[in-house]
């Protein structure tokens, strides 16, 4: 009965086009993101509520598999056959601009006063020659995660991270074990660079120990100098000197954590979900360790909605009207609590209940100090930092040289990029 | 009206019935696989991104291509998967083979044991394996290693053990089809042959290199063609069994496929990634054609 009744419901709405309006024809606009089920949830929740303040528009939301969605956006796009409204990284945004498939947001919606003024300074990257061309509804940020039970065991406080660098290796020191032959059975530290660690070398360490990882355009390299080999130094010591950890030490570094075989563990808020899921841990999450100065850094990233080359006239206003209501302080809320991840408004993010949130406060606040990296291509850019740390480790290359190949590497891939 | 239908014999009439069904399969073979392969020809020569339109670009990638060490480095790998792969797998397959072909009791059983491999998914076995090659506490060779008193081997974290480590699984896998290949082979040799051979007073060694390896020769040679393309395009264990499928430690382990996967689909530079599909192409072409005129020969 139900599935007949469906069918006619299915065969109303195909007819919907044939069928004289009664009054006034919805009008549709098609939102695209990939699949992750929090963000299906909080899409559709809002959704919801759209509709029910906007009865004229109907919004279709389509999810692709994460590893689809940036060829579908590719192929659909260009075509005009494509979304309205998608959701992108915003590493990608330039290349999507370059290839002329974003239009630029209206300032009656989004007024470029308000996005200086109440949004965290990160999302400027998304002003190209004065307009806006994407707002995020979310940002995230790294926190560090401990291991409770490992703590009490090595002797240390359970309820306190390491607030330094130094207290860190320390910490880790303390917190790995070996068996008798010699070999790792916990690790005082999970890491890779396949993991979060990149982010963190990139734009934490290399800043922490006194430089910056690329020029203010994101155009240049900057981080192969004293500063840099000092932060890539202080990583591979980690695993050469100290022996705290290493890299593959059970597969993933998460896999480690979660299998309360790492003592701590840097990752994002949206491993909150995974970990509260894991039964018989015990851990706390707290901001990044400092350097000697007291200095702290922090990466973030997001993911931001535009719209697309496709609607016109009264399209691309419902499209717009749906950008701006999936951006309130409100949606932001209901996206932290769905999907794990924070605010993108300062005045929404930095609330005292957020800040002071066992779970979330860490990644709140480290959203005060962090900064993104201008990708050109992710994937690629880790993975000359994947292979940076492996040339030392495993071919004996000196981190000096191995940060110089890394430097040479990524400026190609910039150059490319920006075409010169 | 139907006077020109008449007019045609019986013979005309069935062959018009056979093209038309066989124009079916024609019509989708041409459309599927040349239309693409010679338009992939077309693209090698651009710069198209999928983002925007392509630009005529020459042999700009090949010339980059030329240029490029990791390409260099992929391609080498990818003959050490070939010069490793091939003649091991059909070894081994053949002494199995060879035996299995003399065993009576369980000899069904057996087989279907070896054949199994085959049916598994490469992607689910590549997994067992990586973590069958995990450091101390998850692994389960080094945990025998470790338990026995040796030292810890790195497997997959190592760029010169990497490369086997992989290996390995995808050459267990495709041993199920050879080992079966080679019985289908063996059982085809006439026994009239070995009686007489017999008769003669030759020994075993004797009759297996003088009878069995030389009637082999049609088995082998298409088993050699059929696994030196399938070594030559070997993915899923690499992108499976290496952290984030990057055919590491330092592109140790990356075949070409994996490279063209990453180019076209990582980084979206289809131009430059065809031209590696067309490079590939000739190498397999090139290599087939030498493995048939060398095999078949005389």
């Amino acid at each position: 009965m139900k599935r007949y009744v469906a069918a006619l419901l299915g065969s109303a709405v195909m007819m919907g086009m044939a069928v004289p309006a009664m009054a006034q024809d919805p009008i549709e606009i098609e939102y695209w993101q990939y699949f992750f089920q929090g963000r299906v949830d909080a899409i559709d929740a809002l959704i919801e509520q759209f509709e029910a303040e906007n009865p004229g528009i109907v919004v279709n939301h389509t999810h692709f598999p994460y590893a689809d969605y940036r060829t579908r956006i590719a192929a659909a796009v260009p075509a005009g056959e494509g979304p309205d409204v998608i959701q992108m990284f915003y590493g990608w945004v330039p290349g999507y601009l370059e290839a002329g498939l974003l239009q630029p947001l209206p300032e009656e919606y989004f007024p470029l006063q308000e996005l200086e003024d109440e949004y965290f300074d990160i999302v400027q990257a998304m002003v190209y020659d004065g307009q806006l061309y994407a707002v995020p509804t979310a940002v995230r940020s790294l926190a560090l995660f401990w291991n409770k039970r490992m703590f009490e065991e090595a002797g240390l406080d359970p309820e306190t991270p390491p607030a330094t660098l130094q207290e860190m290796v320390d910490y880790a020191v303390a917190l790995t074990e070996r068996d008798g032959g010699g070999n790792l059975t916990a690790v005082g530290l999970t890491m890779a660079m396949t993991g979060q660690d990149h982010h963190w070398w990139r734009e934490v360490l290399v800043r922490q120990f006194g430089g910056q990882p690329y020029s203010d355009d994101g155009r240049t390299v900057t981080y192969n100098d004293e500063a840099g080999a000092a932060a890539l130094q202080y990583y591979i010591d980690m695993i050469q000197d100290h022996g705290v950890s290493d890299i593959g030490f059970m597969d993933e570094p998460q896999a480690a954590f979660r299998a309360g075989r790492g003592g701590m563990h840097i990752d994002g808020s949206f491993r909150l979900g995974a970990l509260r899921d894991t039964r018989g841990l015990d851990w706390g999450v707290g901001e990044l360790p400092a350097n000697a100065d007291g200095d702290r850094y922090n990466f973030s990233s997001y993911w931001v909605n535009g719209i697309t080359t496709t609607p016109q006239g009264e399209e691309f206003d419902a499209a717009a009207r749906f950008l701006q209501f999936i951006t309130t302080p409100d949606s932001m809320q209901l996206w932290l609590e769905t999907v794990g991840e924070l605010p993108a408004r300062e005045a929404a993010a930095l609330t005292d209940e957020n800040t002071a949130h066992p779970e979330f406060g860490p990644f709140v606040r480290g959203l005060e100090y962090a900064n993104a990296t201008q990708f050109v291509n992710e994937s690629a850019q880790r993975q000359l930092m994947v292979d940076m740390v492996d040339r030392v480790l495993l071919q004996g290359m000196s981190v000096e040289d191995s940060l110089a190949v890394a430097a040479e590497q990524e400026q190609a891939l910039l150059d490319e990029f920006y075409g010169g | 009206m139907f006077a020109w239908r008449d007019r045609l014999t019986v013979g005309q009439k069935l062959a018009i019935w056979a093209w038309g069904f066989l124009a079916v399969p024609v019509v989708f073979y041409c459309v599927i696989r040349f239309y693409p392969t010679f338009e992939s020809f077309a693209i090698s020569l651009t710069d198209w991104d999928v983002l925007s339109d392509p630009n005529l670009i020459w042999f700009e990638n090949y010339v980059r291509l030329w240029n490029d060490p990791v390409f260099w480095q992929v391609l080498g790998n990818t003959f050490m998967y070939l010069l490793l792969g091939t003649p091991i797998s059909l070894l081994i397959a053949f002494v199995v083979a060879y035996y299995l072909d003399q065993v009576r009791f369980m000899h069904g059983f057996m087989r279907a044991l070896y054949f199994l491999p085959f049916l598994t998914t490469a992607v689910a076995m590549a997994w067992v394996w990586r973590w069958f090659y995990q450091p101390v506490p998850i692994g389960t060779f080094n945990n025998i290693l470790a338990t026995l008193g040796f030292a810890q081997q790195p497997f997959l974290r190592s760029t010169t053990q990497a490369l086997p480590a992989i290996l390995a699984p995808a050459i267990w896998a495709g041993l199920g089809f050879q080992i079966v290949i080679f019985l289908a082979g063996l059982r085809a040799i006439p026994s009239s042959y070995y009686e007489a051979a017999r008769i003669d007073g030759a020994g075993k060694w004797q009759i297996l290199t003088e009878i069995t390896i030389p009637l082999l020769r049609p088995t082998v040679v298409f088993l050699v063609v059929i696994s030196s393309i399938g070594f030559l395009r070997i993915f899923d264990q690499v992108f499976n069994m290496t952290p984030q499928g990057d055919g590491g430690p330092l592109n140790s382990t990356k075949p070409i496929v994996l490279y063209i996967y990453e180019t076209g689909f990582d980084a979206f530079n289809m131009g430059y990634a065809t031209a590696q599909t067309v490079i590939l192409f000739l190498i397999l072409l090139i290599i087939t054609l030498i493995q048939l005129r060398l095999l078949r020969g005389r």
